[in-house]
């Protein structure tokens, strides 16, 4: 029943590699302007729904096994969190980012990145497994 | 070194663990991780509150960034006294946790389930350390959250509608409590409560300073599940899982008390709530209507979980009485009994939930026989409700005797009426339970068959606090007493 969808399958193939860019755009460049780690895992947990979509669930679920998905989910709450630890543990408090680096300046910059990419990371786990999940519902 | 950053590690150390539950994925290295996170973190809560009482408030500064601009973690007595009740209840309801869950929820959903748990604590815990009122908010929205999830997780289908219920009753609340905190930084500028203490006076007379007070307390009070806001409590207790019910009856409605006194008393400070808004007004008669008649249709229940969540509300009832009260003696009864509930009302929930685990029902004629059948069980409960109703050498007992006290100092026999009343509606109910309990005989056949050790150790440990605190007051009362010289403006 996909393979009719010809030209819904070629545009969506054009477009999901620019929304996967524009994604690690927002993500990567959100020190600078608007973006951010949370605008970016909704764009590219949306990118992977589509790709969903267009190709069944099936297809998706081997490109993303569930324990995968899971798997990221966790990694990115504990790169967040263990960037906070990281200060603690250079003897300043909670998620101070001047001693992540030489001098602070680099350290916030650093500090900033990681903990963005850390929440990039889960928002676009979490957007596909809750994908996942109304799937599963809606077959049952 | 560990201990200036003793109130970070109160919240990350369950933070970081409750991802890893997840990523552990089977159920008992989730469970042992999640008990020893629960451990570490009653240990810093003990910690915590000796350094608080030997050094006057702990102050940290998220990130180095110094309060009032960056998020800052502050600690005085009534903040320590909190996360103590919370981290407790979670240290001894984990151990319960694993007979409990392993019974009632299916086997691949007990990873999950250790998540949300520590995901909850870490919320209750985040609400009461944080010294920012926007932080506030989100740590809410982590325990309540996570909440949902958990009482949905229950055996019985309508489990899920009592989730949903008490989702929509508790977003609406949370979004009251961030419109409100959204007018005070509109007001102000500012989002650090002792910040925001300092800056209000100025303000006011503000129409926006009013609403704010208006949306704050009216969410806290849906969180509270103060008459009559308390529509979804009674389902959600009653159809959560026997742990969870225990957990968040302990739990989670005390952290919301705390969230309206510290707004009432230290962010808008006594002589604004109370003088010039004269908030007892309100609060009094609420209370005093939850306590006779919730505790009234606590009578009429037949499913026991569902008599004590009535039981709850009512329970409420006296704490914002005494809170409602605003002096001093009325607020350490409020606070104490914050503390002395939260032991009773576990204990019992425990203690149904060890009757729930071997009966496989908690309705009002499954129970018959149960002295016989499950005697440390039953006698648990019948312990729990003495305190409850507030027989001497309970802790319930000490609850309503400040309570009392406080009333008469305000001449308000009436009140002190209510409360004795009230003591006698709840004799009422919890006679309902042990006639059936100890002069009903058991069915045919039914054997001796008592509740495991792991769950009856934690129930016997909270039922025995109970007794405990009844006759030591030193640390519930003299930490309440210390909290509520705070709030009314007096020297710590």
């Amino acid at each position: 029943m996909v393979r009719r969808h010809l030209v819904l399958r070629v545009v969506s193939k054009l477009l999901i590699p620019f929304i996967l860019l524009f994604a690690l755009y927002v993500q990567f460049h959100g020190d600078f302007g608007p973006g951010g780690g949370f605008q970016a895992g909704v764009i590219f947990g949306a990118g992977f729904i589509l790709y969903a979509l267009i190709e069944g669930i099936e297809v998706a679920r081997r490109v993303a096994p569930t324990a995968l998905v899971r798997l990221l989910m966790v990694l990115g709450l504990l790169l967040y969190v263990g960037v906070g630890y990281v200060g603690l543990f250079k003897g300043a408090n909670f998620l101070n980012y001047d001693v992540l680096a030489h001098d602070p300046v680099h350290g916030q910059e650093l500090g900033i990145f990681l903990v963005e990419l850390g929440v990039g990371i889960t928002v676009a786990a979490t957007m596909v497994t809750i994908f996942f999940a109304f799937v599963d519902q809606a077959r049952r | 070194m560990i201990a200036a950053h003793l109130p970070i590690l109160q919240i990350v150390v369950p933070l970081v663990a409750a991802p890893a539950c997840l990523a552990l994925g089977r159920g008992r290295a989730a469970w042992l991780l999640a008990l020893a996170v629960s451990w570490a973190a009653l240990g810093i809560a003990g910690g915590l509150l000796a350094t608080v009482l030997r050094d006057g408030p702990v102050s940290y500064a998220l990130g180095n960034w110094a309060p009032p601009w960056g998020i800052e973690y502050r600690v005085d007595a009534l903040n320590a006294y909190v996360l103590l009740i919370v981290a407790a209840i979670g240290a001894v309801v984990l151990p319960y946790a694993r007979r409990s869950i392993a019974d009632e929820l299916p086997a691949h959903q007990h990873a999950a389930f250790y998540t949300a748990f520590l995901l909850c604590l870490t919320g209750l815990l985040g609400v009461a350390i944080t010294g920012d009122a926007f932080n506030l908010f989100v740590f809410l929205e982590i325990s309540s959250l996570s909440s949902y999830v958990l009482i949905g997780l229950g055996r019985n289908r309508r489990a899920l509608t009592a989730a949903f219920q008490y989702l929509v009753m508790g977003t609406i609340g949370a979004t009251f409590i961030v419109i409100g905190i959204g007018l005070l930084y509109m007001a102000t500028g500012t989002l650090n409560m002792a910040d925001l203490a300092a800056r209000i006076p100025a303000v006011a007379h503000s129409r926006t300073v009013l609403a704010a007070l208006a949306f704050l307390a009216v969410g806290a009070t849906l969180k509270i599940a103060l008459f009559p806001l308390h529509g979804w409590l009674p389902n959600a207790y009653a159809y959560a899982p026997s742990a969870v019910t225990a957990f968040l009856a302990a739990t989670a409605t005390k952290v919301s008390v705390y969230i309206l006194v510290r707004f009432l008393f230290t962010v808008f400070g006594p002589a604004y709530s109370f003088e010039q808004l004269a908030l007892h007004n309100l609060i009094v008669p609420f209370a005093v209507i939850a306590i006779v008649v919730c505790s009234t249709v606590a009578i009429f229940q037949n499913n026991v979980k569902r008599m004590l969540a009535y039981s709850s509300v009512a329970q409420i009832g006296y704490m914002m009485l005494g809170i409602g009260l605003g002096t001093a003696t009325g607020i350490s009864a409020g606070l104490v009994h914050l503390f002395n509930h939260a032991l009773m009302k576990g204990g019992l929930f425990l203690a149904l939930g060890c009757i729930a685990l071997r009966v496989g029902s908690v309705r009002l004629e499954a129970l018959a026989g149960l002295g016989r059948t499950m005697p440390l069980s039953a006698f648990a409960f019948v312990i729990g409700g003495l305190s409850l109703i507030g027989v001497p050498l309970t802790n319930g007992f000490i609850s309503k005797w400040i309570l009392v006290q406080a009333t008469l100092e305000q001449g308000a026999w009436g009140l002190a009426l209510v409360v004795l009343f009230g003591s006698l509606l709840a004799v009422a109910y919890i006679w309902r339970v042990v006639e059936v309990a100890y002069l009903r005989p058991p069915p045919d056949g039914a054997r001796r068959r008592e509740a495991p050790l792991s769950m009856l150790i934690p129930t016997w440990i909270l039922i025995g606090a109970s007794v405990y605190f009844g006759i030591d007051t030193s640390l519930s009362l003299g930490v309440a007493e210390i909290a509520a010289r705070i709030l009314t403006g007096g020297a710590g």
